[in-house]
């Protein structure tokens, strides 16, 4: 944390905050935050009086000082604002620059090649990106491969395998190429950009405020018509009981009532919340979506990819009665050599463990001849001399041991059926019609996909993994994971139909896809992620993209979300609590010349009226400035029950916000005391 | 004891009723109820209501301020020409216009604020089918709403609230009817007069002749309780003999005055299927008022320093109060008809001593929402909880919820308007009450005392409560205007945007709960909603209480009084 707060004050944007703050004192742009203008017409009011009456000769001090701390209140205000846009503006400063510097080499419809600037190319235009480019638009390749490094937006440094058809095709404007040739087809019109709404999330001027945010702005701006009519309605109150109130006064009640602390703070939250979630590498097309994040119960995964590695490993070799281990091994190898599907190499690491030879010595046999899996046969193997080394799904090798005169014996077929029924892969191995045995294939989680999945329902949501295998697997793989439900012999439309499913019992669903296939769904979910590296189609119906292309990002999407809620939350009941201890300062201040007696509500015992009245409102400014780390860092969030969750940040900021300003309020006035004896 | 054995019996009848309460609206009546059934048809047939036709909200308050404004227009007329109706053994003139017009206001948005003395003012017949009825139709208005208003939780996808007259009729039929036609039979049994004969004159023991003022009384005293109307038949309102005679009548009105807004919890809880929200929402309530009767009670046994110092009086403080009462009914009265906006008195709240007043205005001033009116105290008291659970969700992370419906920007707005709206009104009254010569004309006393009487005066009206402070002379043309406006606000302000929510929340889907959602039924919820009314209330009326009642405390304290 300190660190942390460190990298905040000194890093070199602070400086373009300061003059950010100055600039955001324009009317125009403030009126984005009605509560800091009303600040800031306050502040202007206490200035003219200021003017006039140093001008006319009469005393000006005290209200030159409540005028100067309603400006510091906006001013802080306004660099909060400022600190949080800077990061990210910054970043995007630079890929902006980079990409209006870019050109790209444009294919004509009629063939013609041509130089254009980036920022001229417009959807559907085809261009070639060659080794060492940057690309110049956000697209899909139509045509090659390549290797490209990302880091200029997700800031990881390995670069990544892009290529056309399947569902790694999309490249993202700003991305360099390493080697390779592509063609692909820019999908976005200038201004659509990744960038402008990776812009547009961190820059407030063009952040559009989500339906909570709108919804907390509307009970602020009730608080602070409701104070202004307690604050107009006060001289006419104090008058009947024959006591003027000064009107430096009445706007130092004022500022100090209304929600000053939320309402400065309410744009950073937004913004840093969406700050955050781009350092973790998701850029979100709407902040709706980040809010709701926090809402979702039910998470659609795909098996493949997001919960196994999507491929299957070898993990045993039984061999049958009257074969050694040795001999299935060899064949199994021999079979494998040259399978170059993940499994097949599985199947490769796993016999030489057994065999124990190191893979120099492995050569296939002179005149082999390789026979390539094919959905007809469903196996594959080798040929030479005389032998015919096979492997494949079960039913399929002995239909092929059989042919060849051999029989499968009761115990192998047992076994393989037995396998099978928990939930993973025989693949039974065959030199012509003997059957030498089983490898079993199992489906590998991901590394940590238990924890995370804990870590999600710690959050309050449930996992439904979704697969096109059979139950049985699908069972095995779900238990072995610890999600709460499976749907198994899924079809891509199933996606569909389960979302709606769920929506329709009252739950907020989250999906998670990157195929064309995953489109509709996408569309349907309440938050729908798509990997960067998935099709275009996939990622224009998501409302957030995932940069690196890892499917447990929702954890960190939904914990963002949630700790934007909580600090806005948080600091809401903070700001009103206060309001009680300026009271407690004010009124016995504005009373307790003509009715002495009033001063029993004079708790903190403040030395002087004008003393109390500063000390109020000086502590209604800085706390702006303290409360910064945290609106930029979020409230910590701990995955709870919600009672507890809520208990605990009630203490803090409800209690904690009903106590500290008496402290703080106390504590300022017995420094303003201790200056004024100074002199 | 007095106050535990009261509270016991209260719960143990609203319990019921809130059950009973519920099956009406859902349309399964409870069988000892059945043989009404036909009259409820006979009612739809003549007046033309379609059972089965259902309102969207903009219908249903179309509806609501149909009966309102006609109900006013009705009362309006009725006054000023009653000196030419039948019933008027006294002969009682035209009501004065402004008299007439605040009297008509008051009456149809269930304020029953009376600026005038019954017996010198309303005729037999004004008082029984004029002030009587709307008694009858304010309350099942506001019941009603508050069904609507529910309706919105309890539906989904759906775009209507219920159809208003088919609530109202029912209201009226199944609850109010019934209930006054028990509550006045016992009254009766306890010397609440009950006749169409003129004003007897009797001899007096000195030998002098006084007019005695009598009328069909114990009917609408049964009404005015249970439907938090508080209309007095008398002036001296329930501290009168013929209104309130024994002790024991009084403990039976106590009971009415706080058993249908008591009940509504309940209601609630059974119609939506959560007994427990129920019970929490009772228990905030319950709450409330026990802490507010508590620092009435205690301030008031303490009694007047002048008066105990000078050996004039006893501990307590007895001024203004009925001897057959005593001090703790009479605080448990005006804290009892002040949080359900239930007008009625059986003691001089002007006698009451400043300690006593704040609660009792803070009760008015936040908008009657301990208990509150029938209906409508549920409704007000889920604004704030609206406003509750906005904080709460953001604080647990979650887009904030209430009974599974999402609060969005257009119930922000509705509950703010709904909240904040009365509060500012309330304040611009009582300001202008305050800087205006006219407004200061009527005060009983100067001084910070004077300050509270303007200011309860305004609170009382906007709350829709018609509680009088006495003291100040609201019978002029300023105070009628004023006052009548700030009922209107209150009554239209708190109803309006409760059918506009209701509306935008039976639209929208309903979320289950789960184990990261805050659920209303905890004990938390209870503190945190208390605690929510208690600041917004003082944020707003600090200033307030401390020029009036605080002020003359202190002042008390050292011996000055007005």
């Amino acid at each position: 944390m300190t660190a942390q707060r460190k990298n905040l004050w000194q890093s070199e944007l602070t400086g373009a905050a300061l003059r950010g703050s100055f600039v955001k004192l324009n009317p125009v742009t403030l009126w984005r935050s009605p509560v800091m203008l009303v600040v800031e017409l306050g502040a202007l009011t206490t200035t003219v009086i200021t003017i006039v009456d140093s001008v006319a000769g009469g005393k000006f001090w005290f209200d030159f000082q409540i005028s100067l701390w309603l400006w510091f209140t906006v001013l802080f205000a306004n660099f909060a604002e400022a600190l949080a846009e800077g990061r990210g503006k910054a970043q995007a400063e630079t890929l902006r620059r980079t990409r209006s510097e870019t050109h790209g080499t444009k294919v004509f419809p009629d063939g013609h090649v041509e130089q254009v600037p980036a920022l001229m190319l417009g959807k559907g235009d085809i261009v070639v990106v060659d080794a060492g480019e940057l690309v110049p638009g956000d697209g899909e390749i139509v045509q090659g491969v390549a290797l490209v490094d990302e880091s200029a937006i997700t800031g990881e440094s390995a670069p990544v395998v892009r290529e056309a058809g399947g569902d790694r095709s999309g490249i993202t404007g700003g991305t360099k190429i390493l080697s390779g040739r592509i063609t692909a087809r820019i999908s976005t019109d200038p201004g659509d950009t990744f960038l402008d709404h990776m812009v547009a999330m961190v820059e407030s001027a063009k952040r559009q405020k989500t339906p909570n945010e709108i919804a907390l702005e509307i009970l602020l701006v009730g608080l602070t018509i409701l104070f202004l009519v307690v604050v107009l309605a006060l001289p006419v109150f104090a008058s009947y009981i024959h006591v003027s109130i000064s009107i430096s006064v009445l706007v130092a009640l004022l500022v100090c009532l209304m929600p000053t602390t939320i309402g400065g703070l309410l744009p950073a939250i937004g913004i840093a919340g969406m700050d955050r979630l781009l350092r973790k590498n998701v850029i979100s097309l709407s902040g709706r979506a980040v809010e709701a994040a926090g809402d979702v119960d039910v998470v659609l995964l795909d098996k493949t990819g997001t919960i196994t590695l999507g491929s299957r490993m070898a993990t045993d070799f039984i061999p049958a009665d009257g074969v050694s281990g040795e001999e299935l091994a060899e064949a199994a190898l021999f079979s494998s050599l040259a399978d170059e599907t993940p499994e097949g190499r599985s199947i490769v690491v796993l016999a030489k463990q057994k065999v124990g030879i190191r893979s120099q010595d492995i050569h296939p046999p002179e005149n082999a001849v390789f026979i390539p899996f094919s959905v007809e046969t469903r196996m594959s193997g080798i040929n030479w001399d005389v032998r015919e080394i096979r492997k494949g799904a079960a039913d399929a090798v002995e239909e092929f041991a059989r042919s060849r005169g051999g029989e499968v014996s009761g115990r192998v077929t047992r076994t393989a059926d037995n396998i099978a029924l928990e939930g993973e892969t025989p693949l039974l191995v065959a030199d012509g019609k003997r059957v030498l045995g089983i490898i079993r294939l199992k489906d590998v989680l991901k590394q940590n996909i238990p924890e995370r999945i804990a870590r999600l329902r710690g959050l309050g949501i449930q996992s439904v993994m979704i697969t096109g295998d059979n139950s049985i697997t699908a069972a095995s793989i779900a238990a072995e994971a610890g999600l709460d439900d499976f749907f198994a012999q899924a079809k891509p439309e199933t996606k569909l139909g389960l979302i709606r499913k769920y929506q329709e019992m009252g739950h907020l669903v989250a999906m998670i896809g990157d195929g064309t296939n995953d489109a509709p769904a996408l569309a349907q979910a309440d938050v729908a992620v798509a990997m960067n590296a998935g099709t275009q189609v996939a990622r224009e119906a998501a409302n957030m993209i995932d940069l690196d292309s890892t499917p447990t990002k929702l954890l960190d999407i939904v914990e963002i979300g949630k700790q934007i809620l909580i600090t806005r939350g948080a600091l809401t009941t903070f700001s009103i609590a206060n309001d009680v201890a300026k009271y407690f300062a004010i009124i016995p201040a504005v009373f307790v010349v003509q009715y002495p007696r009033l001063n029993v509500l004079n708790v903190m015992h403040l030395a002087t009226p004008a003393s109390a009245v500063l000390a109020a409102v000086i502590f209604n400014a800085i706390i702006i400035p303290m409360l910064i780390p945290l609106a930029l860092h979020g409230v910590s969030y701990r995955p709870s029950s919600a009672v507890s969750l809520l208990k605990r940040n009630m203490f803090i900021y409800g209690f904690g916000g009903l106590a500290l300003p008496f402290l703080g309020i106390k504590l300022l006035d017995m420094i303003i005391v201790a200056f004024k004896h100074i002199p | 004891m007095y106050f535990i054995i009261f509270f016991i019996v209260l719960l143990l009848l609203a319990v019921p009723l809130g059950r009973y309460i519920a099956s009406v609206f859902s349309g399964q009546q409870p069988l000892f109820m059945r043989w009404l059934r036909p009259v409820e048809r006979i009612i739809y047939r003549l007046c033309g209501i379609d059972e089965g036709e259902e309102m969207t909200w903009k219908q249903y308050a179309g509806s609501f301020c149909i009966l309102t404004l006609f109900g006013i227009a009705f009362l309006f007329i009725l006054e000023r020409i009653q000196g030419g109706l039948p019933f008027n053994p006294q002969h009682l003139g035209a009501v004065r216009w402004d008299t007439a017009l605040n009297t008509a206001i008051s009456f149809a948005t269930n304020t029953n604020w009376q600026s005038y003395g019954g017996e010198t003012t309303m005729a037999y017949f004004t008082q029984m089918l004029g002030l009587t009825t709307p008694n009858f139709v304010s309350a099942a208005a506001g019941i009603a709403s508050c069904i609507a208003f529910l309706r919105g939780f309890m539906r989904k996808s759906c775009s209507t609230i219920g159809n208003f007259w088919v609530d109202v009729t029912r209201s009226i039929l199944y609850i109010l009817l019934p209930l006054s036609i028990i509550c006045s039979v016992v009254l009766v049994s306890q010397g609440v007069v009950q006749t169409f004969r003129g004003y007897p004159r009797v001899q007096t023991m000195e030998g002098e002749s006084q007019v005695i003022a009598v009328g069909p009384a114990a009917s609408q005293v049964a009404i005015k309780q249970l439907g938090s109307n508080g209309g007095g038949f008398f002036n001296a309102n329930s501290s009168h003999p013929f209104e309130n005679p024994t002790p024991f009548s009084g403990f039976v009105e106590l009971l009415a005055i706080l058993l249908i807004p008591a009940a509504m919890p309940f209601a609630f809880g059974a119609l939506t299927n959560r007994r427990r929200a129920g019970w929490v929402f009772f228990c905030s309530m319950a709450l409330l008022f026990c802490v507010g009767f508590l620092i009435a009670a205690s301030a008031e046994h303490r009694g007047n320093p002048l008066f105990t110092g000078a050996g004039i009086a006893g501990n307590a403080n007895m001024e203004g109060k009925e001897v057959r009462f005593g001090v703790t009914e009479s605080v448990l009265w005006g804290q009892a008809t002040t949080v359900t906006s239930n007008g009625s008195v059986n003691a001089m709240h002007d006698s009451f001593l400043p300690g006593t007043s704040i609660p009792l205005i803070f009760n008015m001033a936040i908008g009657e929402v301990i208990f509150g009116g029938v209906g409508v105290g549920l409704i007000g008291i889920f604004f704030y909880a609206i406003l509750t659970m906005f904080l709460c969700g953001l604080m647990i992370g979650r887009t904030p919820e209430l009974l599974g419906k999402k609060l969005e920007p257009l119930e922000m707005v509705m509950a703010v308007i709904a909240l904040i709206g009365p509060c500012v009104f309330l304040l611009i009254m009582i300001a202008v009450g305050v800087a205006s010569p006219l407004g200061l004309a009527s005060r009983g006393n100067l001084g910070p005392h004077g300050f509270t009487e303007i200011v309860y005066a305004c609170a009382s009206a906007m709350g829709n409560n018609g509680s009088a402070f006495a003291g100040l002379s609201a019978n002029t043309i300023f105070y009628n205007l004023l006052t009548g406006f700030g009922m209107l606000a209150g009554r239209f302000l708190t109803i309006l945007p409760a059918l506009f929510i209701a509306g935008s929340l039976a639209r929208k889907r309903t979320f289950p709960t789960s184990s990261a959602t805050f659920p209303v039924e905890n004990p938390l919820f209870i503190v945190i909603l208390c605690g929510v009314i208690v600041i917004v209330g003082a944020l707003t009326f600090f200033p307030v209480l401390v020029i009036g009642p605080f002020l003359e405390h202190l002042q008390l304290m050292s011996g000055i009084m007005f």
